[in-house]
């Protein structure tokens, strides 16, 4: 990109202007041109990096040290008590069990679901396609207030208030219409000459989806797992709806106990708070390219 | 592309029924397997279950007077009459459009600008751009809570203004009722800018190099490059990006029920907190059903315009 832009730039000027007297100023003015741009990008960056810095440099504070020296100051003390406070005392070590209980099943059962239906809608010629397509896309672009307090009450009528299985459950419905229209459009992408060789083979539909395109459907899969599981784990809005027991309670929701159990003890809020960022930082750091990738597919969203 | 993929398909089913000589052969009589149906019923279901039945009840709901445990009550428009002598109503909706038009105007407004400039692949901006996107990936809970730690009156936002000579500036951000609304908006926007930057990055790399060339061979500057090559080649992605902005400022719950629970004396309250807090604190879920349709009314033209949009993509 950078390459077409100076080549082409150069080409514009020859035409423009004899190329001798302007050789010198050039290389300096890309440097001066290289210098703003690396202290208006580091700036921004600096910026939304201070932040995390300061929470993370609160984390592993002791409470005297804050209490003594403020929230603002350098760090007096190195102490990982805060966490352990965080994780013991605070519940956050059930919180997380919680979470990864809501997520890992939620993330599993959507996307078997959403490629199943993508992949029937994708490459059969059903009936009302088009409109079935939307009619589970719109599903998830609903405000979801309007669906807390029947969900709330639904949940109790089938005797699953204030259990896990609520909150998969809701979680699943309500994610689903997107996951199967991302993947419908991976799915349509994929040559029919492909599943035409399958089906000559004798394939029925079953073989197709697991042998032919669940396979070729990965990179659109491991996109939207990663996608999935950061917004499954971090919500708060339905596990605050359906579950009541603080021992039920995933990540988000135990954050706000920490926040009103610990008030200005804020080297163990902060401890909390990494330790509640900390495995979707993972997930991302470690499928980057497929996070981003996620992002995009999505782009309709 | 799309006609081709189906025409495509045609034949392929074609030569499925001509491979296997079952059925008559009949031109155009797409059957559709019995499991085939079954892979769309069962997320159907689910979603159907979970999500349209519910919604459904939402709206009936809103016309009724219920605390949860008698029978709900039907008393027709009641509650909507309700809303317009509601001052806290009142608030809530205005805040909600401030919040639709500053976070949603500033998030655009910013993730273009980090776009434009960080679009250039020069070394380090893998970096520059990660260090934006980083919060993304935070829920906004523990976003919430950092930016809390930030405000707080010992905290780092006060301790630079007074280092800066700005003593008489600082404040208690999220206690005071003409700033709590504002300061809760900037950990949201903290967070939402390096989303919508990765939106139009992937915009701003779709667009073909050879119209820059063309137009810096006629001589343009860098502003009219960026007023009628840049602005018109995103249209497709300034509307993405703002039905996202919307949606996501309609549901905007989290960040402002960990910060401020919608106080002080509901100066920060959305509509959506208002209805959480009518619903489940108040106990009175008609009425907050009724402020839940108001949402969905709010999000309906933008629900609808991107469902059309999809509608278009889904040849």
């Amino acid at each position: 990109m950078s390459v077409t832009d100076t080549t082409s730039g150069t080409a514009a000027d020859q035409g423009a202007r004899p190329p001798a007297p302007r050789r010198s100023p050039r290389p300096a003015r890309r440097f001066w041109g290289t210098v703003a741009f690396h202290t208006g990008a580091g700036l921004l960056s600096l910026l939304w990096l201070v932040p995390i810095a300061v929470v993370l440099i609160t984390a592993t504070r002791s409470f005297d040290d804050v209490a003594s020296h403020g929230l603002g100051s350098l760090p007096h003390s190195f102490t990982l008590g805060g966490f352990r406070q965080a994780w013991v005392d605070g519940g956050q070590q059930q919180a997380l069990i919680n979470s990864l209980l809501v997520s890992i099943p939620t993330v599993l059962l959507s996307l078997l679901l959403a490629s199943m239906a993508a992949f029937a809608l994708s490459r059969y010629d059903m009936p009302f396609r088009r409109a079935l397509l939307l009619l589970m896309l719109s599903g998830n672009l609903l405000p979801p207030q309007i669906l807390l307090i029947p969900v709330d009450k639904l949940s109790e009528k089938l005797g699953i208030y204030d259990s896990l299985y609520a909150l998969i459950g809701v979680q699943v419905g309500f994610g689903v219409g997107f996951y199967v229209f991302v993947l419908h459009g991976f799915m349509r992408a994929i040559p029919p000459e492909i599943q035409q060789a399958a089906v000559i083979d004798g394939a029925g539909p079953w073989q197709i989806y697991t042998r032919v395109i669940m396979p070729l459907a990965r990179p659109a899969l491991a996109a939207l797992t990663a996608l999935a599981f950061t917004w499954i784990f971090n919500d708060l809005l339905w596990a605050i709806t359906v579950l009541r027991s603080e021992d039920k309670m995933p990540i988000t929701a135990s954050l706000l106990g920490l926040q009103g159990q610990y008030v200005s003890q804020w080297n163990v809020i902060a401890a909390g708070s990494v330790i509640a960022a900390a495995p979707t930082v993972a997930v991302f750091l470690r499928f980057q390219r497929h996070f981003v990738a996620g992002l995009n597919l999505g782009a309709v969203k | 592309m799309a006609v081709l993929t189906a025409a495509g398909r045609r034949a392929a089913e074609g030569a499925g029924r001509g491979g296997r000589t079952t059925r008559g052969g009949g031109k155009r009589a797409t059957r559709v397997p019995p499991v085939v149906l079954a892979f769309v019923l069962l997320p159907l279901l689910a979603e159907g279950f979970f999500v349209f039945w519910p919604a459904l009840q939402g709206f009936y709901l809103s016309l009724t007077k219920w605390d949860g445990i008698s029978a709900p009550q039907f008393i027709g428009l009641g509650n909507y009459r309700e809303m317009i002598h509601d001052t806290v109503f009142h608030t809530a909706m205005l805040d909600t459009v401030l919040w639709l038009a500053l976070f949603g105007g500033l998030s655009a407004l910013l993730g273009l600008g980090a776009a434009l400039l960080l679009q250039q692949e020069r070394r380090g901006v893998g970096f520059y751009r990660a260090a934006l996107f980083l919060p993304v990936v935070f829920s906004l809970t523990a976003t919430a809570l950092v930016w809390q730690a930030m405000y707080q009156p010992d905290g780092l936002i006060n301790k630079t203004m007074s280092g800066l000579g700005l003593g008489s500036l600082t404040h208690p951000w999220l206690a005071d009722q003409d700033t709590a609304l504002y300061a809760v908006i900037v950990p949201a926007l903290w967070r939402q800018v390096g989303y919508v930057m990765v939106l139009y990055l992937a915009g701003l790399k779709g667009i073909d190099p050879a119209l820059y060339e063309a137009a810096k061979v006629d001589g343009a500057t860098r502003w009219q490059q960026f007023r009628h090559i840049t602005l018109p080649q995103l249209r497709s992605v300034n509307a993405v990006v703002l039905s996202v902005i919307i949606i996501d400022s309609l549901r905007s719950f989290d960040v402002v029920w960990a910060l401020t629970r919608g106080g002080p004396y509901h100066s920060s309250e959305l509509l959506s907190t208002y209805m959480y807090s009518a619903a489940f604190q108040s106990l009175r879920l008609g009425y907050g059903s009724a402020l839940a349709v108001v949402i969905f009314v709010l999000a309906f033209g933008v629900i609808a315009s991107y469902l059309i949009r999809a509608f278009k993509e889904a040849d």
